[in-house]
């Protein structure tokens, strides 16, 4: 509550109309009963209606567009389709050396990517109080108050800048890779 | 024209172009403000994307091959082809509407220039293009791309630089700016790719330059691009206690480049795979070339390395059972990439000529000997004498040199990041000097191999402005037209040619040569052809002398000139007497101009680059 208590002489005045009106009107006397025990206010104060929460639907262009540009670089829609039970080792390494060229090319391009932490991974790190929960993710013994102490088992990954080619009006970014027929 | 703000350098490479620029206003003295300007191009269907360098290709699309919108860029709706990424990738897997290489068709006297002969190998419907066209339709792409990033300092309005190789003949470079012209580059200024690396050298060093070179260094700049390998000397003069530099001498259009490396490394996987029974599409091999290049940078860097694998992916979605896998070794490497395009060779070795047969005519005329080193011996030993004539030079080679001896060497391309080319340019070029009793060279460190060039000509524009040092260079070569020499007939004989000098060498930009004293008659409305000739090493030559016996190696015919009188004033037919005029334009052609005697009217000499 943030009014300021009343007066001694605004109380007095107050004093006399609570008198009058309790004596002489049944109904506000028998609202003031559950005031005096303690048990509500006289008027219920508006509680504000629960925040609905908000669950912000993305945008799923840009999701379709970044794999699109892996599966152009690097292959990758192709690799994650592909059965590779049949395969030996040698043969799914040849082709994820595909994968991991043309990816990490892709990612370069159009990422610009930064670990969160820059400590060695495997080192002790502290987390003082009011540390971005978001950005850095305490595990394990979780008690007390930070700062916390711990080991440093990822270093995190940040995408510092974002680079997605512009897109023509009305380009389909639901085709990820275009079928492809040879003339 | 209010003052230009920026001075914007264009690298119009065979393969990439790049474009860079140095912001006046920021710059003093040795402090520079030089950036690289990324180009928005189309990188897939639909889908634009700013990239330092923009690949010198152009696709032609099928008119149904394609979504409305996708060849949108940010300054145009649609137009009907595409450079850059786009291009070279949708020509990858339909040559047949790709133009590559148009650069190397602009200088290919073998053909008409303006004629609509792109893609060389196409179906009947293919709409073709000319190389010049295509030079246009790049700078153009650069143009609006730098229009549209900084609108407020339109680059027509800047001071502007375009590079050529130092090997271009006239015509090429009259093309070449006038393809600027044309792409509303309105006033650029040519500079020699060779000489935007020694500037970008100098500037990148910030002022330390004249501790690594000193009076009496003759450097050799070794360019290797994607598709040509450029050649220069760049002399250090003392000129009132100050260091002067200039380019002496240039070598002859090499057409041998990275690319050539990569592409036989290549086919030596492709074969290894095929005699293992794998057979590789076209599509697969652009794939493998790119897979060697990477191999071939890393073993020449890594002594370590014994072999790097190259995989190529197939076609199908099917991508692990369609992977082809081999891998390049350091003993291919090193005798393809090295021994053959790097031989160790002596001093007097020349490059080999095979006799053309008529039908390579109609491709471009790709270097014969793969071996750069021997084209590399070739050029110095022509230009023994480049710089006998330089003060402080005469006694700095010694009697009976075979040939030019360089006392450094900078290497720019990008084929230099596999160290051990240029170590290899290096040990040879040193034998040579050693075999001499001469010192070794120094290896100029500190190069930008991929983008000195376009670094270099922003710089170069800087310079031009009176910041810094400037190359002195003028016209690497002496011209001549034909003369047919007055002799009595000889049935079955053509009568010999005399060659005349109308423009000396070393004629700096802007400077006109003096008049020779001989007279042309010229036939009043039609065209008169003149032969017309170049030599790199003749640099005695006045205006007006007339050789009458030379020899292949020092003089080279280009292509022929043309004038054609207007019949103004004159009656058709009538032969008026003719002096023919040269001079050196600001931007850096030749120009030709035929004076009629008595008159005050100039007409132009056109290179006959249609034929």
């Amino acid at each position: 509550m943030t009014e300021q208590s009343p007066s001694f002489f605004s109380r007095i005045g107050l004093a006399f109309v609570v008198f009058f009106r309790t004596l002489f009107d049944a109904g506000f006397a028998a609202s003031l009963r559950p005031l005096l025990s303690g048990a509500a206010t006289v008027e219920e104060p508006e509680t504000p209606a629960p925040v609905a929460p908000v669950l912000l639907e993305t945008n799923p262009a840009s999701a379709l567009q970044l794999l699109g540009l892996l599966q152009q670089e690097g292959r990758l829609v192709d690799f994650l389709e592909e059965e590779v039970a049949q395969y030996t080792d040698a043969e799914i390494g040849a082709a994820v050396r595909v994968v991991h060229e043309g990816c990490r090319k892709a990612l370069h391009e159009h990422l610009t990517l930064q670990p969160i932490r820059q400590e060695t991974e495997g080192s002790r790190i502290t987390l003082e109080p009011g540390f971005d929960a978001a950005a850095v993710r305490p595990t394990g013994n979780l008690v007390g108050e930070p700062p916390f102490t711990g080991t440093l088992a990822h270093r995190g990954w940040r995408a510092v800048e974002v680079r997605l080619p512009k897109l023509a009006q009305g380009h389909d970014v639901q085709v990820i890779a275009p079928a492809e027929v040879e003339l | 024209m209010s003052e230009p703000r920026y001075s914007i350098g264009v690298d119009l490479g065979t393969t990439h172009c790049a474009l860079s620029y140095v912001d006046l206003h920021a710059s003093e003295g040795e402090v520079v403000k030089l950036e690289l300007c990324p180009i928005p191009q189309l990188t897939a269907p639909g889908s634009v994307e700013e990239r330092p360098l923009l690949p010198s290709f152009l696709y032609l699309p099928h008119p149904d091959e394609l979504a409305p919108g996708d060849l949108i860029l940010p300054w145009i709706q649609e137009q009907p082809w595409a450079v850059g990424y786009l291009a070279r990738d949708k020509g990858a897997q339909t040559p047949i509407r790709l133009v590559s290489s148009a650069k190397s068709w602009l200088c290919h006297a073998g053909v008409d220039r303006r004629a609509a002969i792109l893609p060389a190998e196409t179906a009947e419907e293919v709409e073709r293009i000319s190389p010049y066209a295509a030079s246009v339709r790049y700078l153009e792409h650069l143009r609006q791309a730098w229009n549209h990033m900084h609108p407020d300092t339109p680059l027509e309005q800047q001071e502007l630089t375009i590079t050529i190789p130092a090997s271009f003949d006239p015509a090429a470079r009259e093309l070449t700016a006038e393809a600027a012209q044309a792409a509303g580059f309105t006033h650029a200024t040519l500079l020699e790719e060779p000489q935007a690396a020694f500037y970008s050298w100098i500037q990148t060093s910030g002022g330390q330059w004249r501790e690594q070179v000193r009076v009496g260094d003759v450097i050799l700049v070794v360019d290797v691009g994607g598709g040509t390998t450029d050649l220069s000397l760049i002399a250090v003069v003392e000129n009132d206690g100050a260091l002067e530099l200039h380019r002496v001498a240039v070598g002859e259009h090499i057409l041998l480049g990275g690319d050539n490396m990569d592409l036989t490394l290549a086919h030596a996987v492709a074969q290894k795979l095929a005699a293992q029974g794998t057979k590789l599409d076209p599509w697969q091999i652009r794939a493998l070339t790119h897979g060697c290049r990477a191999a071939k940078e890393a073993l020449l860097s890594d002594p370590e390395l014994d072999s790097v694998p190259v995989v190529v992916p197939g076609r199908s979605s099917r991508l692990i059972g369609g992977t082809v896998r081999s891998e390049l070794t350091r003993d291919e490497v090193t005798s393809i990439a090295l021994e053959g395009f790097f031989p160790v060779v002596q001093a007097g070795e020349r490059p080999k000529v095979r006799a053309r047969t008529g039908l390579t005519q109609l491709g471009l005329p790709y270097a014969q000997d793969a071996a750069i080193t021997r084209h590399l011996a070739a050029f110095l030993g022509r230009q023994a004498e480049a710089t006998s004539d330089l003060e402080g030079f005469a006694s700095s080679l010694p009697e009976g040199a075979s040939f030019l001896h360089p006392t450094a060497v900078l290497f720019n391309g990008g084929v230099f990041k596999a160290e051990l080319l240029s170590e290899r340019v290096m040990q040879v070029v040193n034998g040579w000097l050693g075999a001499e009793q001469a010192s070794p060279a120094r290896l100029l460190e500190g190069a930008d191999l991929d983008l000195a060039v376009a670094r270099g000509a922003a710089y170069y524009g800087y310079v031009r402005g009176g910041q810094g040092v400037r190359i002195r260079g003028g016209t690497a070569q002496s011209y001549y037209v034909g003369v047919e020499s007055a002799m009595p007939a000889v049935p079955g004989m053509e009568p010999p040619v005399h060659a005349l000098c109308i423009a000396p060498f070393g004629m700096e930009e802007g400077s006109a040569a003096d008049l020779p004293p001989q007279e042309f008659g010229l036939v009043v409305g039609e065209p008169v052809r003149f032969r017309f000739f170049g030599s790199s090493v003749r640099r005695h030559d006045e205006v007006g002398s007339l050789l009458e016996y030379w020899d292949d190696e020092e003089i080279q015919e280009l292509e022929a000139i043309e004038a054609t009188l207007p019949a103004e004033g004159r009656a058709p037919g009538e032969v008026v007497p003719v002096r023919l005029s040269a001079a050196v334009t600001e931007t850096g052609t030749l120009r030709l101009e035929a004076l009629p005697r008595g008159g005050e009217e100039r007409w132009k000499v056109e290179f006959e680059v249609r034929k």
